[in-house]
């Protein structure tokens, strides 16, 4: 059996996290600027999808101590390179890079050249650059960074412990961005009813898909016209897809299980619970319920989860 | 020794091109500026990929930075090296001995060869080691000895370092891009192999478990990323596979030493420790330390682990106690010093005091326990006004200073912003010790960048070069 420290397991599981995160906060950003490509005159959509995005990364109050107005410019600044700002995308891979310096021998070198010239990259950046670069390409290249960091270990790092902590960061940070992402569209509209069924409905939604690189596994999947419940449907319940609920925790409750720790009866009954609710839910009770309050609630027991496993295996005992 | 002419290790004396650097000096000739400027950007690029950095202390805030690699080898011929090698070998046998002899019977100070007091009242002496046996009466498994070269056969030992030599990391990458960059020059020449020295490390380590222990668990502890030398203390413990450990990540319990894992705590036998011994257990030492680890010293007493280097060790390498180096070595093992000392005044002696003071331009002086080149005088090559402040330093604590001669270090052909030039140079080869003693066959050479200079501390500027040894004498 491999010796895993609980420091370097932390290290791993945190460096996925943060890295998954900086991913989706790109996600959660080309949403918004998709959104805000909306014709003009559409009166619904002004401003409203900047304010989710600041709700949704739950850094409102934040941004609002430093910024007058939730304007695309202030927002992507403080989302991006705003170094004061911890969840921006900057602090992100600042932090993740700070968990890889520390986890030099638990990572390949592949998986650390691909973080730190990341790294060094964005700390070249500044926001003249980045607006010159376009912002749908820098987060485009945010979201391949992170495949490639992700790429890298799945294709270099031994199949042990190390490997299995750095996987669970990965779903479980991954399944909570993707319920915050569905939430956005909670956000932006509190149904307006006459746009329910709309062009801007619909291309919300398409926005939303893509997002999450699922436009057109929506339509091999279901074959028909985007519906908000058959997205919903996608992003919680389809197994099939690599980013939905049910499957980061398909992998969750696997690596749970490869692990199994001493102490870790908790987490594995959490998860266990969990992906039960993910694996034999069904959609139209969701909806029935309130998409809102299932992905808040959602979002609740992933944190649990989260912290049981930080008890379990990544504090010193 | 110290005159305006330096030994250059390409031409030696003259304008001919020493058999050593023959095919180096073809390679000079052949390729334009241009290409080495490329490949220059190429390694830097590789180094800083690799995460290859330092930490600089003193400035504001530490920053993170790269050591300037040159990409000109520098050669040492078979018979150099095997006098470089014997000499290394035969200080650290000595100083071993040395070690053993103080912490055990005392009979080099009962001899008189020694003066009680510049042991006893040496702040690196711990009394907590008296009478300890280790395993293979081993105390400094891993030393760094820096040389310098004046002449064709002539070097001179700078310092011992007996604590926690650092830099080994550079010998070892220096000659991974060398290799990556310049491949053809290697199939030119028959030059030793120096990637063996982790698993070299790693055997020695082993070798020195305590007793009983048949696979003994060995870990590295870092003081933690903020360290200087962090960067090395990963690389060694991924290329040794072993963990590399903080002190919180340790306890000790019944005089053993635990990891704390994800399945619980596991036993470690041997602890490379990269940390100084005034922070290794906040009970024993500092009690301020939080990179300790509380009752390591007692599980080491009781012999349920085994550090290296030992403990206390630093009484031995401070440059006051290097002065008698010499002795240790008639003292212990009956022979003469194959590597010499550089002569050394003793400040704290009124007539070494006076000779000194009259020579501040011509003269190096350090202090007794200073490292890395930070507070150190270069008489030639300091102001009138930085003589006047030292000098008032000097005075304040005279036993705290030495003082050396210039030494007119030896150069080597290096690139700079206006192509191939000489440069002032060192060498810190390694050397090993588990039950018996090996050097890898090179070591780190560090270059004085700046023209003239004869600092070559990478925290002052210096920068680092692959170091060749010939096998087999000339190019086949």
């Amino acid at each position: 059996m491999t010796i895993v420290l609980s420091r370097s397991a932390d290290h791993l599981y945190w460096m996925s996290r943060l890295i998954e995160r900086a991913e989706n906060t790109a996600r959660i950003l080309d949403v918004s600027d998709r959104m805000g490509l909306l014709p003009a005159g559409s009166e619904s959509t002004s401003g409203g999808e900047w304010d989710a995005v600041l709700e949704i990364t739950g850094d409102a109050a934040n941004f609002h101590a430093r910024f007058p107005e939730a304007t695309a410019a202030n927002v992507i600044s403080h989302m991006t390179l705003d170094p004061e700002n911890p969840s921006s995308i900057y602090s992100l891979v600042r932090a993740a890079r700070e968990n890889a310096r520390a986890e030099r021998v638990g990572i390949t070198t592949e998986m650390w050249e691909a973080l730190n010239s990341t790294w060094l990259e964005i700390s070249d950046l500044t926001a003249a650059k980045l607006a010159a670069r376009g912002y749908r390409n820098f987060f485009d290249w945010i979201k391949e960074r992170s495949h490639l960091f992700r790429g890298s270990s799945v294709a270099t790092m031994l199949r042990d412990e190390r490997y299995h902590f750095l996987r669970l960061g990965t779903f479980v940070e991954r399944a909570d961005n993707t319920a915050r992402i569905l939430d956005v569209k909670y956000h932006i509209l509190l149904p307006d009813i006459s746009d329910v069924g709309s062009a801007i409905d619909h291309f919300q939604w398409g926005a939303l898909l893509r997002s999450v690189s699922a436009y057109r596994n929506y339509h091999h999947a279901y074959k028909q016209a985007i519906t908000p419940v058959k997205v919903a449907d996608l992003l919680i319940f389809n197994s099939a897809f690599p980013r939905s609920l049910h499957s980061c925790h398909n992998e969750i409750v696997v690596l749970l299980d490869e692990i199994s720790g001493p102490r870790g009866g908790e987490a594995a009954r959490q998860a266990g619970e969990l992906h039960a609710m993910l694996h034999y839910g069904r959609i139209e009770a969701v909806f029935q319920h309130g998409l809102h309050e299932f992905l808040s609630d959602f979002i609740n027991r992933n944190n649990r989860l989260s912290s049981e496993i930080q008890s379990a295996y990544l504090v010193a005992q | 020794m110290a005159s305006g002419k330096f030994f250059d290790e390409m031409h030696g004396d003259s304008d001919t091109v020493r058999d050593a650097y023959d095919a180096i000096a073809r390679w000079l000739a052949s390729v334009p500026a241009r290409e080495f400027k490329a490949k220059r950007k190429e390694a830097e690029v590789l180094f800083r990929r690799m995460g290859i950095t330092f930490l600089v202390y003193g400035t504001a805030e530490s920053v993170e930075r790269l050591i300037p690699f040159d990409i000109i080898p520098r050669v040492l011929t078979q018979e150099e090296w095997s006098l470089i090698e014997r000499g290394c070998l035969q200080r650290v046998h000595a100083i071993n001995a040395f070690l053993h002899d103080i912490y055990h019977d005392q009979e080099i100070v009962k001899a008189g060869r020694i003066p009680p007091e510049a042991v006893f009242t040496n702040p690196k002496y711990r009394p907590e080691m008296q009478g300890l046996d280790l395993p293979g009466d081993t105390y400094i498994h891993i030393t760094g000895i820096d040389l310098v070269r004046v002449g064709e056969r002539e070097f001179y030992v700078i310092e011992d370092n007996l604590r926690n030599p650092s830099g080994v990391s550079y010998m070892l990458e220096n000659r991974e891009v060398m290799m990556r960059l310049f491949p053809s020059l290697f199939s030119g020449h028959r030059i030793a192999p120096v990637n063996n020295y982790p698993e070299l490390l790693l055997q020695n380590l082993r070798a020195v478990a305590p007793p009983g222990v048949t696979q003994p668990t060995v870990a590295l502890m870092t003081p933690g990323i903020y360290n200087s030398a962090y960067f090395e203390h990963v690389f060694l413990a991924d290329e040794m596979g072993v963990e590399l450990v903080e002190g919180e990540d340790l306890f000790v319990k019944d005089d053993h030493v635990f990891m704390r894992t994800t399945h619980g705590p596991v036993q470690v036998d041997v602890i490379y420790r990269r940390v100084d011994d005034e922070y290794l257990d906040p009970l024993a030492f500092n009690p301020d330390s939080i990179l300790g680890v509380p009752g390591l010293l007692a599980a080491y007493r009781a012999g349920g682990v085994t550090l290296a280097n030992a403990i206390g060790t630093g009484v031995a390498d401070d440059k006051a106690m290097y002065t008698f180096v010499p002795d240790m070595i008639d003292f212990y093992l009956g022979e003469a010093p194959i590597l010499s000392n550089v002569p050394t005044w003793q400040l704290s002696k009124a007539d070494d005091l006076a000779y000194v003071l009259d020579r501040l331009h011509e003269v190096v002086v350090k202090e007794v326990g200073g490292a890395g080149g930070y507070g150190m005088l270069v008489g030639p090559a300091a102001s009138k006004a930085e003589i006047a402040a030292y000098r008032a330093r000097i005075l304040a604590d005279p036993g705290n200073f030495i003082a050396q001669p210039t030494l007119s270090l030896s150069t080597c052909p290096t690139f700079t912003e206006r192509g191939v030039a000489s440069r002032h140079v060192d060498l810190r080869p390694y050397v090993l010790t588990g039950t018996n003693s090996t050097v890898v066959p090179g070591g780190l050479t560090r270059v004085a960048l700046t023209e003239g200079s004869l600092v070559v501390n990478s925290s002052q500027g210096g920068g680092t070069k692959d170091t060749w040894v010939l096998r087999g004498g000339r190019r086949p």
